[in-house]
């Protein structure tokens, strides 16, 4: 008998404890002399989640607490095992469930201290699982016996179904936000515990990143400069240039669609814009790296030629890289169009018809139409749209670590590179380091103000959509 | 009774009572023929006249094309694709769809005012001088603040709104949202105004101030409207055309089509016997 064993022999109960109580129900039903208050199978249900629920539980308290206890009991029974520090232990205790586990180890076989270890430890599982199991499934019987007992024709089956119905989808929910706030808080410690080292203005204000400091205790150069502000700047810098090249693209292929297309020709377009917006973000890098990034170079190459040949000073000292931000903006742009697109898209079909035939009936064209009702009307929600896909831009990783570098250069030259926040945390956080390392943690402070900046941006935008929604409801 | 309906149908072709006018005509159409999609035909051989300065009533069961016929007098169903008109359609004597009338021009003179409400989902000021700034009407903000007083009074709004012309025109009750739209075609100078079922989607007081303002404005315009209250059509018009399955049965001066209808169809109408 396994934990597989256990939960198809729990399943079979609770379908019997269903079969049996909407039975009975039924013969209550057919019975003419008793009325009862729902239909059968709501006593069904309710019978089967009630065996269910207390044995449910005890199986998954047991299982996710059997093995520490285990450990515990060979700990206090192996006196070799005690003397050993924290961390060694650990691993002992990693070695003995290895060995347990293994198919080829031999039971008779006690030299080590490990090997015994191993034994004691299959011993004492094999006996938890037989005790879990005995308790698991009295604990099931007891509950339907109880419920069965109590259960009448009178018991208001369908709203108690109902009403833990509603627990279940909460408990769901709570799981949800639950997780989201526990990844909060633990970048909020880990970050504050980064601000006792480094100083919150010196992360804020500083414009010196440089965090290579040693990996090894005693190494020299044990101190980094973790100013922020070139990740910030190169964060909105490539935002920037991404929404320069998206927000116009964007908003006026979404006017075309929603006003001026043909159904035909829509009807061709959305699909394919919606397969542009499923492109994975590492086939936009490899774009970005391998083909924009190298045309921009050859651009610039061409430019200083022609600057040095025409003796032009500014044109000459071009920088030449294929790293820069223009090629990550440019892709990134293009990465996001399809978003404002369709958003924009929705926000403009979302004003009336009737509005656009009153404007043509005043004798205003299509395009005056568009650009003096339609566009003023839709703007808010635009915005929301600009904002949400703002707040995307900065999220973006991929593309920037693939063809933007990691220099952390404070400048607006669009030809240089920049790095961004996501980018280095991702560099901060590949390769051995402890971790709670002043580089590890320095990841947090970075994650915690992308957070912060996207979810400020985000409820601004959700905000103004939903304003903008109530208006034409 | 199936056997009557279907002769009824067959004389269409012929309008009773008295479609043409002698003189004084605004807007005259002749054979007109809508058809949608090709093969469906929702407007057959129409011929009438419609006088100045006065209101044309156009009733009949829905369905029958009196939206339709209204939106080709001033070429909004050139906004449908595949909506073919045919058949002439007079204003002042001049084809409105001859090659040197552009639709946009045609629509400042034959403002329409809809069945819902439709105010821009801007201030007050703006709905009324979206117009005029549209076809440039005025030259400087004093004059336009003259023309959205004049109109706003004209539609009865000013008192109403004068200390709150900034207020979204959205955030007014949905009578006085009509008149808004009253306004706003009154702003642009037109000399007919369509209006389909202007107070179908108002109530029993809302309606009669309606009522009342297209009584006033049918001195300075011609009015054609499209209802489906035969009260409406009595209580304001001047004429009234009934339509039946895209056909026109018959016209008359309102009190002989109410008191003494010519066609069977028309008198089982207005009698209440369908429709
Ligand atoms: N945009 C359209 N496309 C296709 N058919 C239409 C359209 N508008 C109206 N029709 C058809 O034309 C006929 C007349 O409609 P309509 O003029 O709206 O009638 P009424 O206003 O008298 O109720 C109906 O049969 C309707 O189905
Ligand atoms: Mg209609």
């Amino acid at each position: 008998m396994n934990n597989l064993d256990l939960t198809i022999i729990l399943c079979i109960s609770v379908l019997a404890a269903f079969l049996l109580a909407q039975r009975r129900a039924k013969l209550w039903h057919t019975s003419s002399t008793t009325n009862i208050h729902s239909l059968p199978s709501y006593y069904g249900y309710l019978t089967a989640i009630w065996t269910l629920m207390p044995a449910l539980t005890i199986f998954i308290i047991w299982s996710i607490f059997e093995l520490n206890a285990i450990s515990g009991i060979i700990v206090s029974k192996i006196q070799e095992l005690q003397i050993l520090d924290k961390e060694s232990l650990e691993l002992t205790l990693n070695k003995i469930y290895n060995i347990a586990n293994s198919d080829f180890y031999n039971l008779n076989d006690s030299s080590s201290i490990n090997n015994q270890a191993a034994n004691l430890f299959i011993e004492y599982k094999n006996n938890s699982l037989i005790l879990k199991c005995i308790s698991v499934i009295s604990i099931a019987i007891l509950s339907f016996l109880v419920v069965y007992f109590f259960i009448t024709p009178n018991t208001k089956a369908r709203n108690k179904v109902e009403k833990l119905i509603t627990y279940l989808l909460l408990s769901c929910a709570l799981i949800a936000i639950l997780t989201t706030i526990g990844i909060i808080v633990s970048v909020l410690f880990e970050s504050l515990e980064f601000f006792s080292q480094i100083s919150i203005f010196e992360f804020l204000f500083s414009t010196n990143w440089s965090p290579q400091i040693a990996i090894r205790e005693g190494q020299t150069g044990n101190s980094g400069a973790f100013g922020a502000v070139p990740l910030f700047w190169g964060t909105v810098f490539i935002s920037f240039i991404a929404m320069l090249v998206a927000a116009p693209l964007g908003l006026i292929s979404a006017i075309y669609l929603a006003k001026y297309a043909t159904p035909k020709f829509r009807s061709i377009a959305k699909p394919l814009l919606e397969i542009l917006a499923g492109i994975p973000t590492v086939v936009y890098g490899f774009f970005a790296a391998l083909t924009i990034g190298p045309a921009i170079r050859d651009f610039c190459v061409f430019l200083k030629e022609l600057g040095i040949s025409l003796d032009i000073e500014i044109i000459a000292n071009i920088t030449i890289s294929t790293e820069s931000a223009l090629a990550v903006g440019l892709v990134m742009g293009t990465m996001i169009v399809p978003f404002i697109l369709s958003i924009s898209d929705d926000v403009i079909s979302t004003v009336p018809n009737s509005i656009v035939d009153g404007s043509i009936a005043m004798g205003a064209t299509k395009s005056e139409t568009v650009w003096r009702v339609i566009i003023p009307a839709a703007l808010p929600g635009i915005v929301g749209g600009f904002l949400l896909a703002i707040s995307r831009a900065i999220g973006e990783t991929m593309i920037v670590l693939m063809a933007a570098g990691v220099a952390a250069n404070l400048t607006a030259n669009p030809l240089d590179t920049v790095t961004t926040i996501t980018t280095q945390i991702v560099v901060l956080l590949t390769g051995d380091q402890e971790f709670d390392n002043v580089k590890t943690l320095a990841a947090f402070a970075l994650g915690l103000s992308l957070f912060v900046t996207t979810l400020i941006i985000n409820v601004i935008a959700l905000y103004i959509v939903r304003k903008y929604r109530e208006q034409y409801e | 009774m199936k056997d009557i309906k279907q002769n009824l149908t067959q004389e269409l072709d012929q309008t009773s009572g008295n479609p043409l006018l002698e003189e004084n005509i605004k807007i005259s159409c002749r054979k007109v023929n809508v058809y949608y999609h090709k093969n469906v035909q929702s407007i057959f051989n129409v011929s009438f006249d419609i006088a100045k300065n006065q209101i044309m009533a156009m009733i009949g069961p829905s369905g029958c094309g009196k939206s339709t016929l209204l939106r080709c007098f001033n070429r909004m169903n050139d906004m449908i694709e595949e909506c073919v008109v045919d058949g002439d359609i007079k204003l002042d004597g001049e084809n409105i769809h001859s090659k040197n009338i552009d639709p946009v021009i045609l629509r400042a003179s034959v403002g329409m005012v809809f069945q819902k409400p439709n105010p821009f989902p801007k201030s007050i000021y703006d709905n009324v001088a979206y117009g005029p700034k549209l076809h440039g009407l005025v030259r400087n903000s004093s004059e336009l603040d003259d023309i959205v007083e004049e109109s706003l009074t004209k539609a009865g709004l000013w008192k109403e709104t004068k200390d709150c012309l900034s207020k979204a025109g959205t955030s007014l009750s949905g009578g006085q949202q009509q008149r808004l739209c009253i306004a706003r075609t009154i702003a642009i100078k037109p000399e007919v105004i369509l209006m389909d079922e202007p107070t179908s989607a108002l109530d029993p007081i809302a309606t009669a101030t309606i009522e009342e303002l297209m009584y006033e404005l049918k001195s300075s315009y011609t009015i054609a409207v499209v209802t489906h209250s035969m009260q409406q059509a009595a209580r304001i018009s001047d004429r009234t055309a009934y339509f039946h399955l895209g056909r026109l049965v018959e016209v008359n001066d309102t009190n002989t089509v109410f008191t003494n209808p010519v066609h069977e169809l028309t008198e089982n109408y207005i009698t209440g016997r369908f429709g």
